[in-house]
C-alpha cells in the first residue's frame, strides 16, 4: 500500500510516524512523509525531517520525504488524491485533561475533503 | 494543557444551590446528589455504572470502554482540585458529573475547568443531569470557580438544550464540538 502520512512535529504526529513505520516493516507498505508547518509547533520544518528521519532509521524504513507549502489540510488532501495514495495518516487529535478527544482543524478539513481513506491514530 | 478556544460569557449565571441535595426525579424516585471522593464503595458503584453504560451516550472518547481503562481515567478525575458529584438512587450511582482544571496549579492560578456529565440511559430524561450539572456548579462556586466550559457533539440537541437552561452560552461554533462555557458569579 502506497501511505502518505502527515507530520506536523506535534506529540501526535510523531506517534502516527512511529505507527505508520511499524504497519510499513510488517506489511511492505511504501511510505512518504508530508512534513508541514503548523502555528502549534515551534521547531522549523527542517528539524521536523530530522526527527522524522531517526523515527524512520530506528524503524528500518526508507520513505520519500516531502516538504507542504500553504494551507496544511488542503496541501495534505492535494498530494494524497492527486498522486494516488492509498491512506492518509495523522496524528491530529488531541485529549483534555477530562479526557475528552479533540480533532485539530488540519484532520477536521482532512476527514471532510479527503477522497483517500484517512486514518487517525490514537 | 488547555484545549479551549473560546472566551466566556460576560455575564455571571447561578447562585446554585451547593450539594448535598436531593431531588425527586420525573419519575417519582428520591435521588441524592452528593460529593464523592472516587474511594471504596463510591468507586465500585461509578465503576458498575460506567460498564453498564450504553455506548451510544459516549461522548468523544469517554468514559472509555474497557474496564482497566476506566480505573484509569477515574485515577485522572482525582486530580488535586478536580470536583467530582454523583446521583445515587439507594446504593446504585446513576449520573456523574465532573469538572476538571485545565493546568496544574493553585486555586487562585486555575483559570477556568472543563466540565463533563454522564448520566446512565435508565435515568435519562428526568432531570436529574441538570440537577446534577447544577450542583457541581454549586460545588465550583463554592470553591472560587470562575469559568466553567465544556464541549458537545453538534447533534446532541437534547444536551445543548440542558446546558443552555442551566447557563451556558455557545462560544465557539466553527468545529465539529460546540464549545460552551458559563461565568459563575462568586
Amino acid at each position: 500500500m502506497d501511505v502518505l502520512v502527515g507530520v506536523g512535529g506535534t506529540a501526535a504526529s510523531w506517534d502516527a510516524l512511529e505507527e505508520t513505520a511499524e504497519r510499513a516493516r510488517i506489511a511492505g507498505d511504501a511510505v512518504t512523509v508530508a512534513i508541514y508547518e503548523t502555528d502549534d509547533v515551534a521547531a522549523d520544518p527542517e528539524t521536523v525531517e530530522q526527527r522524522a528521519r531517526e523515527i524512520l532509521t530506528a524503524a528500518d524504513i526508507e520513505a520519500d520525504i516531502r516538504h507542504l507549502s500553504g494551507d496544511p489540510g488542503g496541501a495534505l488532501v492535494e498530494l494524497a488524491d492527486g498522486e494516488g495514495f492509498d491512506r492518509l495518516v495523522l496524528g491530529g487529535s488531541s485529549r483534555s485533561n477530562l479526557g475528552k478527544i479533540r480533532l485539530n482543524e488540519i484532520s477536521e478539513f482532512v476527514v471532510l475533503n479527503s477522497k483517500t481513506p484517512v486514518t487517525l491514530v490514537r | 494543557m488547555t484545549d479551549r478556544d473560546g472566551s466566556f460569557p460576560e455575564t455571571p449565571a447561578g447562585p446554585f444551590e451547593r450539594p448535598p441535595r436531593s431531588i425527586v426525579d420525573a419519575d417519582g424516585h428520591e435521588i441524592d446528589l452528593v460529593r464523592t471522593d472516587l474511594a471504596g464503595p463510591d468507586r465500585d458503584a461509578l465503576v458498575a455504572m460506567y460498564e453498564r453504560f450504553d455506548p451510544a451516550d459516549r461522548a468523544q472518547g469517554i468514559p472509555p470502554v474497557e474496564c482497566d481503562a476506566i480505573d484509569r481515567w477515574l485515577d485522572d478525575l482525582l486530580c488535586e482540585h478536580c470536583l467530582n458529584v454523583v446521583a445515587r438512587d439507594g446504593d446504585r450511582i446513576v449520573a456523574h458529573a465532573m469538572a476538571v482544571p485545565d493546568e496544574n496549579g493553585t486555586p487562585e492560578s486555575i483559570d477556568a475547568y472543563e466540565l463533563a456529565i454522564f448520566v446512565e440511559s435508565a435515568y435519562q430524561d428526568v432531570g436529574i443531569g441538570t440537577e446534577l450539572t447544577k450542583t457541581l456548579l454549586g460545588d465550583a462556586a463554592a470553591a472560587d470557580v470562575e469559568y466553567v466550559w465544556l464541549t458537545v457533539e453538534r447533534w446532541n440537541e437534547p444536551a445543548v438544550a440542558v446546558y443552555r437552561e442551566i447557563g451556558f452560552e455557545v462560544v465557539e461554533s466553527t468545529s465539529f464540538e460546540l464549545e460552551m462555557a458559563i461565568r459563575l458569579s462568586a
